[in-house]
């Protein structure tokens, strides 16, 4: 067996993931507060939009990953799809929820930004509507991946379109670079560097980080959750079945 | 206490500052206790069922 594949297999995630867990939280817990502390208190207002600014350090990072998540997503599909790696498949499961809440997050704090600087609430344009779509991908990949009573099925039916839903993952990064949009441009991840001060630059990525380390965090609580659900289920089926360990060994 | 009211008051725009700090407090602290309920609740129909059933623990399995 090849490491990957005992990395992938879930009594071993179990086991790893378990000693993970405090590492991602407390890091969770520590960049957000540190970044919560500079983003609100030790940054300066912008020169434009004044003490608005301070909602990007929630609204950028969460638009990020809604993007991380659903990436994440469309990989761990591709795994189950193509490698059969059950935890990859879990993985995928487990991370729908998390992205879908941050891109909600991104839309509702786009929001409360767009009406005091545009003007407006909303606005149909190319990179507003391509984070709403989505939001409905994840919707509709929880939605058909708990629509069938065999959890197989709903997988595979839900793993497709996550797979093919990713190319919206590169018209929403690139929707400000291609169309005249009222959303502006990147200003972190440029070819000649940053186009945005340290002082807020830094409460940013403070930020950021604690998002990502609050994804590995939840994704590994929900990924056992699911882990051990499977293993009831497949106790279930066995116990139904008069006895059989097959149905264990499978998922477990 | 007027350094407090002038941060609180956001500028002017503490109408859309707080809610977008308070979406983000409500989503991810909701979605993480959903996720630790979630957990908690399979780990004790787990023990459960193997309560009833006998089944060998493995190594890694306490959740």
């Amino acid at each position: 067996m090849r490491w990957w594949h005992r990395l992938a297999s879930p009594s071993r995630f179990m086991a790893y993931s378990a000693r993970i867990l405090p590492w991602a939280a407390w890091g969770a817990a520590l960049c957000i507060a540190a970044g919560l502390y500079v983003g609100l208190f030790a940054s300066p207002a912008d020169y434009q939009q004044g003490e608005t600014v301070r909602i990007m350090y929630v609204h950028v990072p969460a638009a990020w990953m809604a993007l991380f998540c659903y990436t994440a997503m469309a990989a761990s599909s591709i795994g189950y799809l193509v490698w059969r790696q059950p935890l990859a498949e879990l993985a995928a499961r487990a991370t729908a929820p998390i992205g879908a809440s941050f891109t909600a997050l991104a839309l509702v704090t786009g929001s409360l930004w767009g009406q005091p600087m545009w003007g407006t609430w909303w606005v149909w344009d190319a990179r507003l509507t391509s984070v709403l779509i989505l939001f409905f991908l994840y919707l509709g990949y929880i939605a058909l991946a708990e629509a069938y009573d065999d959890p197989v099925k709903g997988s595979r039916a839900a793993s497709i379109l996550a797979i093919v839903g990713f190319v919206n993952v590169p018209i929403v990064k690139f929707s400000v670079d291609w169309w005249n949009t009222l959303h502006q441009p990147a200003s972190v991840s440029r070819l000649d560097g940053p186009a945005i001060d340290p002082a807020m630059l830094v409460p940013l990525l403070l930020m950021a980080a604690g998002f990502t380390l609050y994804y590995v965090a939840v994704g590994i609580v929900r990924l056992r959750a699911l882990v051990l659900e499977r293993r009831i289920r497949a106790l279930q089926m066995q116990a139904a079945h008069g006895g059989s360990a097959d149905a264990v060994t499978t998922v477990a | 206490m007027n350094a407090i009211l002038e941060f609180l008051g956001m500028g002017g725009y503490a109408a859309y500052v707080w809610p977008a700090f308070g979406a983000a407090a409500l989503v991810l602290g909701g979605l993480l206790w959903n996720s630790v309920a979630r957990l908690r609740t399979a780990r004790a129909a787990l023990k459960a069922l193997e309560g009833t059933g006998g089944r060998r623990r493995e190594r890694g399995d306490e959740a």
